[in-house]
């Protein structure tokens, strides 16, 4: 686990740009008049695992769905592997997804398909198996992901919020993608149930050699998987100068970190938040 | 101070020109996006269709819940539609003595017109609905965006299908309500209201063409097309939450419904126009 949580700083000064599986340069959104996201730039490494925290509506799950193309960013390019996502044809998009994995918060398992299928469809859909071949493939990710065979021929709405979550995990894995990315995988779980999913993702990163975006605002999922966190904060809430990335650093660092902001979201205190939102009301 | 309150007023009036231009300037421009954005949405949906069908289980499961589920209540409905002709047109053209014609009336209006519309109005209503509902509720909690990410086209997968079910499988059930509307005419007005067979069934040869049930079945493929793209439009562009799943279904079936009748309209004149250019004496009831 130490081996796991080196310094990031330490991590990226190593780091060559031909090492660099996904670079964010200058990306803003805009939707209608509001500014999402300004002026991000992130290069994220092969082989890391980056929690992405922030309060509601910082823009972190916007982030995260540009990173995929799943939004097309206002200004500003996103590079997956050198491909530019804005300029690659839809059939070459399309391929190049192969290569992602993508947890949704509640899953997106499809509801009129069992757990079978939903686990099989990404294999369904970008290659030519066979049903044998397909079964053993599915089989083994659901246990992995510590689910009984029986679960297979069960649909979505049959499963608690942390069983589909398992789900979702092994349908994101079946095709042991390059990129996975977890959008809050504890969200709604109980502490236990957090912590198996933690676990999941940590034992994901050591059977496959997998980079891993994790968009949290659980601290002990970012300390626990993470090793290189990115704080974003509201667009609105910050001066034109100012970046909305407030932290980019090793776990270790967040309790010490200068801005002031930081250290009031790591520790969960409201601070100067409730006369804001005293005076909004 | 006098003067002062008519410059107020002459302010205020021109506040509240400035905003009703403002209002309806908005709501034009919001019109325009929104036929831009339904025009792409069959634009891309054309350009999969032709590109490469959805697999063959995809189509069915559409096929079966748009063709066999709505048999029975447009069979349904088709032969009240046509025993409720036979009652509001019965004393017309008994006063006149001309209820032998009976037949013609009842089942030129439901080939040409009642029959394509009934069945629309139903697909739009049972099917139409329900597909803004479930690729709504997709939308909502993104199973849409799970299929993109997995590298399946949304529009490919979930769209085409609907929309090959809804143009292949209208004039089936357009020509079931016809049938059963034939049928329930038949029956009110020869059982019920003592109408002789023999002419009633003879006038509906001779005034129905085929060209009039070929109309409307023409007619019901474009029906059935801007149901599935008007229903999966509003299911793709769904709001968030329950309350916008529910108004995503109702809006699909208003508009479905306007652009069923405006569409009609259109083609009612545009297939009158070549009938009579063919047949310029064309045929009378009377």
């Amino acid at each position: 686990m130490n081996g796991l949580l080196e310094p990031t700083m330490e991590f990226e000064s190593n780091s060559s740009d031909a090492d660099a599986l996904l670079q964010v340069e200058d990306v803003s959104v805009i939707f209608g008049k509001q500014e999402v996201l300004r002026d991000i730039s992130v290069t994220i490494h092969r082989g890391q695992t980056i929690a992405i925290i922030g309060e509601s509506g910082c823009g972190k799950t916007v982030f995260m769905k540009t990173l995929v193309g799943l939004i097309q960013p206002t200004r500003g390019h996103v590079r997956f592997d050198n491909h530019t996502l804005a300029e690659t044809s839809t059939t070459e998009l399309a391929k190049l997804r192969r290569r992602f994995g993508f947890v949704f918060q509640n899953a997106a398992l499809f509801d009129s398909m069992t757990i079978f299928e939903n686990v099989a469809f990404p294999i369904r859909q970008h290659e030519v198996a066979s049903e044998s071949d397909v079964n053993d493939r599915v089989m083994k990710r659901l246990s992995e992901v510590g689910l009984a065979k029986d679960v297979a021929k069960k649909y979505p709405a049959e499963l608690s919020g942390g069983m589909r979550k398992r789900v979702g995990l092994a349908r994101a894995l079946i095709l042991k993608p390059e990129l996975v990315v977890y959008d809050e995988p504890t969200t709604g779980l109980d502490p236990i149930m957090s912590d198996v999913i933690n676990e999941l993702i940590l034992d994901t990163r050591r059977r496959y050699p997998v980079t891993s975006v994790v968009v949290t605002h659980d601290m002990h999922t970012a300390r626990k998987v993470a090793d290189r966190v990115l704080m974003f904060y509201p667009r609105r809430r910050l001066n034109d100068g100012e970046s909305q990335i407030l932290f980019d650093g090793p776990p270790s660092d967040l309790e010490h970190a200068e801005d002031r902001r930081v250290r009031q979201f790591v520790r969960g205190e409201a601070g100067e938040r409730l006369s804001e939102i005293a005076e909004d009301d | 101070m006098v003067q002062t309150s008519r410059t107020a007023s002459r302010d205020g009036d021109s506040n509240v020109l400035t905003l009703w231009i403002t209002s309806w300037g908005s709501a034009v421009v919001d019109g325009i996006m929104t036929v831009g954005d339904i025009t792409l949405f069959a634009h891309r949906m054309f350009v999969w269709m032709f590109t490469r069908l959805p697999r063959r289980g995809t189509m069915m499961i559409n096929f079966y819940q748009v063709g066999v589920l709505s048999l029975p209540v447009v069979a349904l409905t088709g032969t009240f539609i046509g025993m409720v002709l036979a009652v509001q047109s019965y004393y017309q053209f008994h006063e006149i003595g001309l209820e032998n014609r009976l037949g013609a009336v009842i089942n030129m209006s439901l080939v040409r017109e009642l029959g394509p519309v009934l069945a629309a109005t139903m697909l739009a209503g049972r099917v139409g609905s329900a597909m803004a509902a479930v690729l709504g509720t997709m939308r909502v909690t993104e199973q849409i965006d799970a299929l993109t990410t997995m590298g399946a086209d949304p529009i490919h997968y979930l769209v085409v299908p609907r929309f090959l079910a809804c143009i292949l499988l209208i004039p089936a059930l357009t020509i079931m309500a016809d049938f059963m509307g034939i049928v329930g005419g038949y029956f009110y007005s020869v059982v019920i209201l003592g109408i002789d067979h023999a002419p009633y069934l003879q006038n509906s040869q001779e005034f129905v063409s085929g060209f009039d049930l070929f109309t409307g079945i023409f007619k019901s493929i474009f029906f059935g097309g801007i149901i599935a793209i008007v229903s999966c439009y509003q299911g793709f562009h769904c709001e968030a939450g329950a309350e916008g799943v529910g108004k995503a279904a109702t809006s699909a079936f208003v508009y479905s419904f306007v652009m069923i009748l405006a569409i009609d309209l259109f083609l009612n004149i545009t297939l009158d126009a070549i009938y009579y250019a063919f047949v310029p004496e064309g045929s009378s009831i009377l």
